[in-house]
């Protein structure tokens, strides 16, 4: 069976400087895989190339499409999606403008919108009481939900989600990762990028680590959680 | 100066500063969308007005050429760009987009061939003309800077400015133009009168206001533009392309732009190059509101109107002096009071 | 190129130019003059926009100030030139510098906006100032003399314009390569970056603009007395753009860029002139026309302009590493173990965030303290308050019995505190030499005079040796005229330690200096900061990547959601399970 996301040995550059160096990685529908690793490891970057903010070189196949000839909104079109670290709200829109335009690649569709934003609306109650609030005055963990709401009215087939749990309390660390999990169930595959390493290997199928823009290990994410070179990774020591 | 006469000048300064919040509007619609500050933005006003006085004069209008120049240059630029990135697909959208669409207004024109019309189709028309004007010059100038810096922009706008005045000259000429009055009304209010033709300025820039306070209130294509303006890397990860956002900005700032030079064009004679000074001081206003804001790039339009309108009582030729110089002032206390943003510019000779 | 192949260009040059009025027609000769005219105002926008960064188009706007200054004292008054001269100097840096104070605050774009503004209010006084003659202008101005020579004819002045021009280039040369022209050139890697190395950029960019002016100044003068008349259409915005074409074109951020920008819009025009006529009867606008292009064209495909272009087609020549040379004075430092800086309930917040929250730590001279927390932690933001980037809401720092907290970043640099930055900041185009010299920045003196009039060169000896001293000490001491910008990211952030050293500091901030580095880098970085506590350099380390850390320093304070949440000995740090849980999270 061919791969759902097949990235196969691409580099991305920032100038002279290689950010990501012949990285490789496949992702089968309906999975969640996971790629960890410290700061400055090239996760975001890697990231930032597969939705096409970035230029790179080499071949990342999504659903049979070569990607490279596409532009960021074409691959949008296509159900790619991407939720960034810095959540990229409209901050001076309402809650509720943010979400309609996160189907504006389908914004023809006016029931399919309306009846998405009533699903969002009940996945996220939070949301639903706020939303005729601008999204700058949102929490940090409203914001990230309204982000991954945003995220959720395009329809995607494939969600690249970018540090879903970075400055968020303990308790809604939590709660994004139930809804994470259950994305998966509704159909959404998942490739979710987090310095959060166990929350993610706790919720993800397969797990790469990332480590100054290598590949330095991977495997079943139920089996990395117990390695110690990955426990080493992040909290320094002899491994 | 007497109450009657401080009240003479209130009303020119605000007729004329109902001009520049037109203008103004536009500059800061263009500005927030594509980062470009559009110093030939003015000129648009003064094209609508040239344009409109060729009709009355039962002459073809010098916009023609200049929108089929431009036109030509845009059509070139885009096919040359579609068959090296091997996308010929694309053409005939582009065919649609930079030849047919800017040619409707002009086969208008030729159809017509010179006859009279009512003075609406003649306004309408008009607009038409130069509407394609300014997304033409976005795609040409400025889209393959896209991601240059807003300083780079100006620089191009400026630059852009100077080209299209000597196209301009050769196309309507040097000699000057008013255009009929739209109404002769009068009202008298007390000892002051004021004209049908003021009323109509005020009226119509608070209309327009009010458009596009709706547009972008009511409608997706409103809400993308402002997503665009608020966070751009947001509006692509939505599927919205900065470059249609930044055409139809282009677009519409045009019709405030071309209503403006029709209602300044019975008031005042225009040339080819007036509307370098009229943008600039419309641009007074919009820098008072930061570029960003609408309420008060309006509100900054209107207290230039009024401070040319007192200056000009005062030394009349040195109205322009005090007007360009009160900017400086107003420049500083916008620095004082924005947040402080680190500029960087690294990128030197990367280009 | 060699010196000695540079001088021979150099006098081949001179002598062809000094040759020139003997063997051209007297067109070309005026031709010529035009070009030396324009070049110095390019000169000055070089100065300023290229290498400073700060975009003017108001710059024919001075020209016309310095040439209806010496138009109206020697037509009205009979004043000889040469007071003219004076004169128009004088005004010209006047008037600059009471614009320069009042707008070179602004930011982004709102300064070149503010440029258009006084360009046009200046160019409107003067077609409406009745002692200037309105737009008719003022005619009858008298040659330059000199005893009894006159500079009336084209050959004459023609010497004059390019002795001034030579003198401007070679004071703007060697201003560029002293003290405060390396200032200038540190303007466009960000206020951030020079302030932190003790620069005051609003004082440099005040000065650099003033320069330009008096350069369009000088210009202006020449111009008066070469075209003998004045009136309001060159200074206008339109010439100020022309110029701004004639620097880019050229190659803005290089002094010969000027006079081959200068030559090439004029010789272009001068072509045009005769070719336009032939294809339609307003020539005058498709030159416009034509330019304006021509200028879009080249801001989107050649921004550099012909002299870089040029330059790579030359071979390249690298001088000697400097010599040794008698040291910098020093700093003394604080005892070993004495209490060098403490850090007492600091509190900051953005709005509704609390950053950093009743935050408190002390560090001992000569000691590597490490400062770290997961993303997010306050880490920055506490970096941000010692290095004087942020102001604190509540809070103290105390460094060597004196209170720093509220100081400007300079002022801080200027106690003893060198930094690093976690997005490198250096000067891609500049050398690695040159690099480190700027961190030397606060223990030198030279003015802009004595750098211009190369009367530091005692200094500059010396600060370059200290600059080549703290490149072998940190190990990039093979390549000293390497550009910085070539460097792989590891050795960038090396180069910032060795900018940091060259300050002579009491103490190192480090910002993440491992982010994205490789394992190799990341020891032999390690071991460059363990050499230098072990020559009694102390160092706070803020960082994210606790392998870096555990191994390296003495002690840990750890931050988490604002707070304190531990500090300790490296090895208590990491059986702490409160650090365990921040660092490798976890649902539960």
């Amino acid at each position: 069976m061919s791969a759902f996301l097949e990235i196969d040995d691409i580099h991305v550059a920032y100038g002279k400087m290689e950010a990501v160096r012949g990285v490789s990685l496949s992702l089968q529908a309906g999975q969640i895989v996971t790629v960890i690793g410290p700061n400055g490891a090239g996760k975001t970057t890697l990231l930032e190339a597969t939705i096409g903010l970035l230029p790179s070189r080499g071949r990342i196949v999504f659903d049979g499409i070569d990607l490279r000839r596409l532009e960021i909104e074409d691959r949008v079109a296509r159900g790619l999606c991407l939720v960034p670290e810095r959540r990229e709200l409209f901050g001076e829109l309402s809650v509720i403008d943010n979400l309609l335009l996160g189907a504006y690649a389908r914004r023809r569709d006016r029931e399919g919108v309306r009846q998405d934003l009533a699903t969002v609306f009940e996945r996220f109650a939070r949301l639903a009481e706020r939303r005729n609030q601008l999204a700058a005055t949102l929490s940090g963990g409203e914001r990230q939900m309204l982000a991954l709401g945003r995220a959720l009215m395009a329809r995607p087939r494939l969600l690249l989600l970018d540090e879903p749990s970075l400055g968020l309390a303990p308790l809604v660390v939590r709660e994004i990762f139930r809804i994470i999990a259950s994305l998966r169930s509704s159909g959404v595959s998942i490739l979710l990028v987090e310095q959060n390493a166990l929350a993610a290997l706790e919720t993800a199928d397969y797990a790469y680590v990332l480590e100054t823009g290598e590949i330095a290990h991977s495997g079943a994410a139920a089996a990395l959680m117990h390695d110690p070179k990955v426990v080493a990774t992040y909290l320094g020591g002899q491994a | 100066m007497n109450l009657e006469i401080a009240l003479l000048l209130a009303q020119d300064g605000i007729a004329n500063g109902a001009i520049y919040v037109l203008v103004a509007l536009g500059t800061v619609l263009i500005f927030t969308v594509t980062r470009v500050i559009f110093v030939p933005f003015g000129d648009i006003a003064a094209y609508a007005a040239l344009t409109l006085a060729s009709f009355q004069l039962e002459r073809t209008p010098g916009t023609i050429w200049l929108v089929m120049t431009l036109a030509g240059l845009a059509l070139a630029m885009e096919v040359y760009t579609l068959l090296r990135r091997g996308e010929a697909h694309r053409l005939p959208m582009a065919l649609l987009h930079y030849a047919v669409l800017p040619l409707i207004p002009i086969a208008a024109v030729w159809i017509v061939g010179g006859q009279r019309l009512p003075m609406a189709a003649e306004i309408a028309l008009a607009l038409a003309l130069v509407m394609p004007i300014a997304p033409l010059l976005y795609r040409i100038a400025f889209r393959p800077l896209a991601d240059a810096p807003v300083l780079v922009l100006l620089i191009v706008a400026l630059a852009v400015h100077f080209a299209i005045s000597g196209l301009a000259l050769l196309f309507f000429g040097p000699e000057g133009f008013r255009t009929e009055p739209l109404t002769r009304a009068m009202f008298t209010i007390g000892t002051i009168v004021i004209t049908g033709q003021s009323l109509l300025i005020v009226g119509a820039s608070i209309v327009f206001g009010l458009l596009l306070f709706l547009f972008f209130g009511r409608t997706m294509a409103g809400k993308a533009l402002r997503a665009t303006a608020i966070n751009r890397t947001g509006a692509r990860l939505v599927g919205i392309r900065p470059a249609a956002a930044g055409e139809l900005a282009f677009l519409l700032a045009s019709v405030l732009a071309g209503t403006s030079g029709i209602l300044i064009g019975p008031v005042a004679t225009l040339y080819y190059d007036s509307g370098f000074i009229l943008g600039l001081k419309a641009f007074v206003g919009a820098i008072i509101g930061g570029l960003v804001s609408y309420p008060v790039a309006a509100l900054g339009a209107v207290f230039v109107g009024l401070l040319e309108s007192y200056a000009s009582f005062w030394n009349s030729s040195l109205k322009e002096v005090v007007v360009f110089a009160s900017l400086i002032p107003v420049l500083l206390w916008r620095s004082l009071t924005f947040a402080h943003l680190e500029d960087e510019d690294e990128a030197e000779d990367a280009a | 190129m060699r010196p000695a192949h540079f001088m021979l260009l150099l006098l081949v040059s001179a002598a062809a130019l000094a040759a020139a009025p003997l063997v051209l027609g007297s067109f070309t000769v005026t031709l010529l003059n035009y070009i030396g005219v324009y070049a110095l105002v390019a000169l000055g926008l070089v100065l300023l926009t290229g290498i400073g960064g700060l975009t003017s188009f108001g710059q024919a706007a001075f020209v016309g100030i310095g040439a209806y200054a010496t138009a109206w004292a020697t037509t009205a008054h009979g004043a000889p030139p040469w007071l003219g001269l004076l004169l128009a100097l004088a005004l010209t840096g006047g008037v600059a510098a009471v614009l320069g104070a009042v707008t070179l605050r602004l930011e982004g774009h709102f300064l070149p906006l503010s440029t258009i503004a006084w360009g046009i209010a200046i160019y409107y006084l003067f077609g409406n100032i009745e002692m200037l003659g309105r737009f008719n202008g003022i005619s009858g101005i008298p040659p330059i003399q000199v005893g009894s020579i006159s500079f009336a004819a084209a050959g004459a002045i023609y010497y004059l314009i390019w002795l001034f021009l030579a003198g401007a280039m070679w004071l703007s040369a060697n201003l560029l390569n002293s003290r405060e022209g390396r200032a200038i050139r540190s303007l466009r890697g960000g206020a951030a970056m020079a302030e932190s190395l003790g620069i005051n950029t609003f004082r440099i960019r005040l000065a650099v603009f003033v320069l330009a002016g008096l350069f369009a100044g000088l210009a202006g003068w020449l111009y008066a007395h070469l075209q003998r008349f004045v009136s309001p259409a060159p200074f206008d915005v339109k010439p100020g753009i022309e110029y701004l074409l004639m620097a880019f074109a050229g190659g803005s951020g290089h002094i010969a860029g000027a006079v081959v920008g200068a030559a090439l819009v004029t010789l272009l025009k001068n072509a045009l002139q005769d070719v336009l006529p032939t294809i339609s009867r307003n020539s005058g606008q498709l030159e416009i026309v034509f330019f304006g292009a021509l200028f879009v064209l080249l801001l989107q495909h050649a921004r550099g302009g012909l002299v870089p272009f040029l330059r790579r087609r030359l071979p390249k020549h690298t001088p000697p590493p400097p010599a040794a040379a008698p040291p910098l004075p020093r700093r003394t430092l604080p005892q070993a173990g004495t209490l060098l800086l403490k850090v007492d309930g600091m509190m900051k917040r953005f709005g509704g965030l609390v950053a950093v929250s009743d935050v408190s730590f002390e560090l001992r001279a000569g000691e590597i303290l490490g400062l770290i927390g997961p993303n997010g932690a306050g880490k920055s933001t506490m970096f941000n308050l010692i290095t004087g980037v942020l102001k604190a809401d509540r809070g103290k720092i105390v460094l060597q019995g004196q209170a720093i907290s509220g100081l400007a970043a300079r002022r801080i640099a200027a106690r003893g505190v060198a930094r690093t930055f976690q997005h490198v900041k250096l000067r891609p185009n500049m050398t690695l030499l040159d690099n480190v010299v700027l961190g030397a920045y606060l223990r030198t003196r030279a003015g802009f005079l004595a750098g211009a009039l190369h009367l530091d060169r005692g200094e500059e000896r010396a600060v370059r040796a200290e600059a080549m001293h703290q490149l072998h000490r940190v190990g990039l001491g093979d390549r000293p005229y390497e550009l910085a910008g070539n460097l792989p990211l590891a050795s960038q952030r090396i180069l910032e330690v060795a900018r940091a050293l060259a300050a002579d500091p009491a103490l190192v901030i480090l910002d993440e200096p491992a982010a994205g580095l490789r394992r190799a880098d990341k020891n032999a970085l390690a071991d460059l900061l363990r050499a230098l506590r072990s020559e009694g350099v102390t160092i706070l380390l803020v960082e994210h990547d606790m392998d870096f850390v555990m191994g390296l320093v003495d002690r840990i304070v750890v931050m988490d959601f604002g707070v304190k949440l531990a500090e300790g000995l490296p090895a208590e740090i990491r059986a702490d399970p409160r650090v365990r849980q921040a660092y490798l999270g976890g649902v539960t």
